[in-house]
């Protein structure tokens, strides 16, 4: 077996002991924060799609983040306050319903990250990561000022959600769930980065002239890239608002959107595991060096160093070498 | 004479007060290999990308299948069959090169947004890249990163992935820049057949090259076409001795 697949399986099956080992020892701690981690993974994954593939380094990724947040939170205040969401034309009224609360997400996220897309596109370089920073804190600020939804304070959630035949608010249950997800998710990627599109995209990446005298419009490849980083990332946002049962405009948040860049430059920029690998790793360094000290990110921040002098590959580059390049 | 596959009319472009093409008229028929020659800097790259579409230009029209393509993007463009080779390679460096040949089959044949389905494992493109290469002689080369291929390999993989196109026309901008005697006569000789597929318009810096090749001859300087004619027509002009093949002896 190659060395990329075993590390791959390496990481799942670590990020599934883990929580295994704290349910048989009685841990309800440790689960949360390895479903923490499962659900930035897949939002790592997510942006991934857009900064691997397509090598578009977005600084909004919070935006689809949040929207997915609040899709869930907005869905779930309606139900748990027995209000409706609108009555005009149609009557529609709130859920607690996760696959529904999933749809909705995603939807909401692609359609925004097709809005932001479209005119973020039209930039390149730093003007396209200013602006889509700038989308991400137009989001940030409207959800502060939005008191029907919480405003600054943000909402809380009083119940998880739920999910047929299973009970949420068991903490190896709700991991479990979004473990699947992120399998599924990583299925989507890798599937997605061997196909046509993820051929024809990553050549965008090196070289457009290329692709134009193809007869390919980098613009539409590189969309249809955003649309799908979007979507994925906003379905993170869902579980995450999920977990801790409250949404609020930090998801939205400029910090947030560089802690998801965070776990792709650590685990491996365009390495479909690499986000899983660098969410995981990034979790124990919040939670060993937090103990250590309040100033952690002091910590973090030399480790990033580290890895963009010396390794750039991040933590994949680092253990299974260069990425292969096809059978 | 058959009507020109490719047809430029009165072409101008100026960047400030340089004028990079004047009034430039150009055809190419089936069958021919139409060379552009002219010192460094007298416009041929700003004229194949007025062609190609990567410029506009200010005024003049480029007809192509008799139909005007001059307001058309560079993707459209390649779309309607026209074939480009670069002068410095744009290839996927990441790429192996059969990855690079499967790109350019995946362009000509469309199916691009397709997400799911692995494109390595696509016998029909994977059929039409092998065969590309073995026509440039990279076969053995295939699963090598472009980037680990010598220039002059990368020469041949920019020509292969013309070659997936399966173009209407080939515009080829010095495609032996830089290649070895050996190089340069592999390529002559790929060329030379490969005129009967598609007709080539070919900017080159290689003088035996062209002489040896080209069926016509145009002579770019300072932005405007001073001759154009057969290999022997050229080589008698007296303007293109002054202008152009004059200089090269003195230099």
């Amino acid at each position: 077996m190659r060395r990329e697949t075993l590390l791959n399986a390496a990481v799942l099956a670590l990020l599934l002991a883990v929580p295994l080992w704290a349910q048989a020892t009685d841990e309800p701690f440790t689960i949360t924060l390895a479903t923490r981690a499962v659900i930035l993974a897949i939002a790592g994954v997510g942006l991934n799609v857009a900064l691997g593939l397509g090598g578009l380094v977005s600084l909004g990724h919070a935006l689809f983040f949040g929207v997915g947040g609040y899709a869930m939170g907005i869905l779930a205040f309606h139900a748990q306050s027995y209000t409706t969401l609108i009555d005009w034309p149609v009557t529609i009224e709130g859920t607690k319903s996760m696959p529904v609360i999933w749809l909705v997400a995603v939807l909401a996220s692609a359609l925004a990250a097709l809005g932001v897309g479209a005119l973020s596109l039209r930039t390149t370089g730093v003007y396209f990561i200013m602006i889509t920073l700038a989308f991400a804190q137009m989001f940030y600020f409207f959800a502060i000022s939005w008191p029907a939804y919480g405003g600054e304070d943000g909402m809380s959630i009083y119940v998880r959600n739920g999910f047929p035949g299973l009970n949420t608010m068991d903490p190896i249950q709700f991991f479990a769930v979004c473990f699947g997800l992120l399998l599924l998710v990583l299925l989507i990627v890798w599937r997605l980065s061997r196909s046509p599109l993820g051929l024809m995209l990553g050549a965008a990446r090196q070289s457009e002239a290329r692709v134009q005298a193809l007869g390919q419009v980098p613009y539409r490849l590189y969309l249809t890239a955003f649309v799908i980083s979007g979507a994925i990332t906003g379905l993170a946002g869902a579980l995450f608002a999920d977990l801790n049962r409250f949404v609020s405009p930090t998801m939205f948040s400029w910090q947030t959107s560089g802690e998801i860049m965070v776990f792709v430059i650590l685990g491996g920029v365009g390495r479909v595991f690499g986000p899983v690998a660098g969410a995981a790793l990034f979790i124990v360094l919040e939670h060993s060096l937090g103990g250590l000290s309040e100033f952690w990110h002091i910590y973090l921040g030399a480790i990033l160093l580290g890895v963009v002098l010396f390794a750039r590959g991040g933590l994949y580059g680092l253990l299974a070498g260069r990425e292969r390049a096809h059978d | 004479m058959t009507d020109p596959v490719l047809d430029i009319r009165g072409l101008n472009k100026s960047f400030g007060a340089l004028r990079a093409s004047q009034d430039i008229d150009l055809t190419l028929h089936p069958g021919e290999i139409h060379a552009l020659i002219g010192p460094n800097g007298a416009g041929k790259s700003t004229l194949i990308q007025q062609i190609a579409g990567g410029l506009r230009p200010d005024s003049g029209q480029v007809i192509f299948d008799g139909r005007d393509v001059t307001g058309l993007s560079t993707a459209a463009r390649a779309r309607l069959g026209m074939g480009r080779t670069f002068q410095i390679s744009a290839l996927a460096m990441d790429y192996t090169v059969l990855q690079n040949a499967v790109l350019g089959a995946l362009g000509a044949r469309g199916g691009v947004y397709r997400f799911f389905r692995p494109v390595m494992r696509d016998a029909d493109l994977l059929a039409r890249a092998r065969a590309a290469l073995d026509t440039v002689g990279l076969t053995e080369f295939q699963a090598l990163r472009t980037s680990e291929l010598s220039h002059g390999q990368r020469r041949q993989l920019e020509v292969a992935v013309a070659l997936t196109l399966s173009p209407r026309v080939f515009l080829m901008d010095e495609p032996m820049a830089g290649l070895g005697a050996d190089g340069s006569r592999r390529l002559m000789e790929m060329l030379d057949d490969l005129r009967a597929q598609a007709p080539i318009l070919l900017i080159e810096h290689d003088m035996d090259a062209v002489f040896a090749l080209a069926d016509r001859i145009s002579v770019l300087v300072y932005g405007q076409i001073v001759a154009t004619g057969t290999v022997d027509e050229i080589r008698a002009n007296a303007e293109v001795r002054t202008a152009y093949l004059g200089e090269e002896e003195d230099a």
